[in-house]
């Protein structure tokens, strides 16, 4: 059976049972996007989009939505978590919430609901809500997150309100079934003038080999401001596709950090549209990979009005025989004039047989604008090792030092307190050597 | 507690050390004078270990040791200080990190324990105050954004800290303001002890008036060519390198 078959046959036999089924509006999305993913497949690897990773391995592997009920040990949660004084939080099991292992508020500025049901309870109004802008074609994706979504959360602040405790969204996958799938969806909604910090991370602790298929929408009202962290730390065999879309009105304000650390093959694009007059972007990241880990990182940043701002520091470490890809393309329309967009993407090489392909792209339609890029590739320097090591820091612990040190400004971006220490410590997690490393920096 | 003998020395095939010997004795202090491009930082990157130099033939003893056998943070542990003549700028590593990962790697080498926190701060203020460094200096990437002068007191700053048995100064008084080489010296003389040597490489004779050297040698061709006490260094300062390369060239 092809692979498209093979998820058309699924969806043929769960759709009865996906949350809002019966609900006209859900089943026409469903429909609509299903058909869609069956007329298309999967990309090709001549699109232009999809020429560094390849989607092979991840076809035949015909993965299976997840069934619910998997047991997960409240225990083995512990460390993926924010602590509980300091963040909301909302913990999904293989693509559901679980409220027994969730803490979220009841009433007041922030309104967390879950995606299921809105499914079942919202109209079609909603729809719109949940689906990205149609300035390019969805993906293929995107098509199969519609058509098999279940469960997530709407996020909502109304306006004027500043929420001061940060929003954990962690999705975990607990499956005891190596090809299990979730497609989970996340709408962030900041009303005019108010203010959230959203941390969205993913984790395996269940068998392992599986596929977390994530979309996130976000709309940022006039003045509003989001501090978006995303910590992507699947196990190593699994893989990871997300689809970040951001919609932002005149001197609303979105801050990211995306902190790529697992998957056998993980990637993230995202579009934001700097729609309204003065609206700015701050998009950092760092993928860390190692073995046969493939990490790719795509942006689209488009300035539609004038007076946007964009700012990009993107850092890649490799190591193994591991691969990464940066693709940024930053896009000044016409109108945007007074445009300020800055890029900068720089790779550390640990290892020879590591490879990484770099492509930052300025398309500037405006003539009077402020806007930079650059990218470097790089190994260690031999004079920083020799000077860690002339005083006595013997070489596995100087490599880990500086390659603590590459990585160390895009964590030390992060606003807020708890979620910094909480990605530092990821960050330990899986750097090289890194246990020569704890006791030094605490 | 230090000997080198016939030590040669290689740079993509150039010669660069042609049969040198010096011996140091514990608690004295060399300084090594010589013209540009004699073979003075060679002399000192070769002792500390760094790669990129071939030794083709001789030996280098530290206390009986052979210290060449050694990797570059192994020489360290064993008490070799090296302070760089352009000390290297790391960033995103923090001065404080690193100074505890070799203030303990060199303490547990010895076999003392590691410092904890609290201690660690305790002996890093002391030693601060004596070179007139401030301790904002800590909170910082290793030597970015420091000054010229900030950077040469940060490496004796270090050899304070680590307490070597045997220190290497790289032409430490390059750059330095009147006040810089006053208490960068004074940091030094502070060290000397008995069981301390110092090698002072040195293009002028400056920085020996205040750090007085026991002996004085002459590094010229790959090869100390002259030695004797501190009126030499004077004497160079008067009459230049000439006058020693030409006593050297010419037959005894």
């Amino acid at each position: 059976m092809s692979a498209v078959a093979h998820y058309v046959g699924e969806f043929a036999r769960r759709r009865d049972t996906l949350p809002g089924a019966g609900n006209a509006w859900v089943d026409a999305l469903r429909g609509d996007a299903i058909r869609a993913f069956e007329a298309d497949g999967f990309p090709s690897s001549r699109a232009e989009d999809w020429r560094y990773t390849r989607l092979g391995a991840l076809e035949r592997k015909g993965f299976r939505l997840a069934e619910p009920g998997a047991a997960v040990d409240p225990d083995a949660l512990d460390p993926l978590c924010l602590p509980l004084e300091a963040a909301w939080r909302a913990v999904f099991v293989d693509g559901r919430l679980a409220p027994a292992l969730s803490h979220l508020p009841s009433g007041g500025d922030l309104r967390v609901t879950p995606l299921a049901d809105a499914l079942a309870d919202g109209d079609a109004s909603l729809g719109t809500r949940l689906t990205p802008g149609e300035r390019r074609p969805p993906s293929a994706f995107t098509r199969l997150n519609t058509a098999f979504m279940g469960d997530g959360a709407v996020v909502r602040v109304e306006p004027g309100h500043t929420v001061e405790r940060p929003l954990h969204l962690l999705f975990v996958t607990a499956s005891a079934d190596a090809g299990a799938a979730s497609h989970p969806r996340l709408v962030v909604e900041v009303g005019a003038g108010a203010s959230l910090t959203v941390l969205e991370s993913y984790a395996g602790v269940g068998a392992g080999g599986y596929l977390t298929n994530a979309l996130t929408r976000i709309v940022l009202a006039d003045g509003a401001a989001l501090e978006h962290v995303k910590l992507q730390s699947e196990t190593d065999d699994a893989y990871h596709i997300a689809s970040v879309d951001v919609r932002q009105s005149a001197s609303s304000r979105y801050v990211h950090r995306v902190f790529q650390l697992g998957a056998r093959l993980g990637r993230t694009e995202y579009d934001v549209a700097l729609e309204g007059e003065g609206a700015q972007c701050t998009l950092d990241g760092l993928f860390l990979v190692a073995g046969r880990q493939h990490s790719d990182l795509r942006l689209r940043i488009e300035h539609e009005s004038p007076e946007c701002r964009s700012e990009q520091l993107f850092k890649g470490i490799l190591d193994g025989h591991s691969r990464g890809v940066f693709d940024g393309r930053v896009r000044v329309h016409p109108d945007a004039q007074k445009s300020d967009a800055r890029q900068t993407n720089h790779n550390l090489l640990l290892s020879r047989d590591a490879e990484v392909d770099t492509k930052p792209q300025l398309e500037i339609y405006a003539d009077d604008v402020k806007c930079s890029h650059g990218a470097t590739v790089g190994q260690l320097d031999d004079n920083m090792l020799f000077y860690l090591r002339a005083r006595g820091i013997d070489g596995d612990t100087a490599r880990a030092l500086l390659t603590y040190g590459f990585a160390r400004d895009v964590v030390d971006r992060i606003t807020d307190d708890a979620v910094r220490n909480w990605v530092a410590d990821a960050l330990f997690a899986r750097l090289p050597d890194a246990k020569h490393l704890r006791s030094l920096v605490e | 507690m230090l000997s080198i003998r016939n030590l040669h020395a290689t740079v993509d095939g150039k010669a660069i050390l042609r049969g040198l010997d010096l011996e140091v004795g514990a608690g004295e202090v060399h300084a090594i004078m010589g013209p540009n491009g004699s073979g003075k930082s060679t002399l000192a990157h070769i002792l500390a270990g760094r790669d990129g130099y071939e030794v083709t033939a001789g030996d280098v003893e530290l206390d009986g040791k052979d210290l060449l056998a050694l990797s570059a943070d192994e020489r360290a542990r064993e008490g070799v200080f090296l302070a760089f003549q352009y000390p290297v700028e790391i960033p995103g590593v923090n001065n404080t990190y690193f100074l505890k990962a070799a203030v303990n790697a060199i303490r547990t080498h010895r076999g003392l324990p590691e410092l904890d926190a609290m201690d660690f701060m305790k002996l890093v203020k002391e030693k601060l105050a004596v070179l007139h460094m401030s301790d904002a200096l800590l909170k910082r990437a290793v030597n970015v954004g420091f000054s010229g002068g900030e950077k040469k007191r940060n490496e004796i700053f270090q050899m304070a800290l680590l307490e070597p048995r045997l220190a290497i100064l790289d032409e430490t008084d390059s750059g330095l303001d009147i006040d810089a080489l006053k208490d960068v010296a004074e940091g030094v003389n502070r060290l000397r002890g008995p069981d301390r040597a110092m090698i002072v490489v040195t293009h002028y004779q400056r920085l020996l008036d205040y750090i007085v050297p026991d002996r004085v040698h002459v590094l010229s061709g790959g090869r100390i060519v002259k030695s004797g006490d501190r009126d030499l260094a004077l004497r160079l300062e008067e009459e230049g390198y000439h006058w020693v390369r030409d006593q050297a060239a010419a037959p005894a």
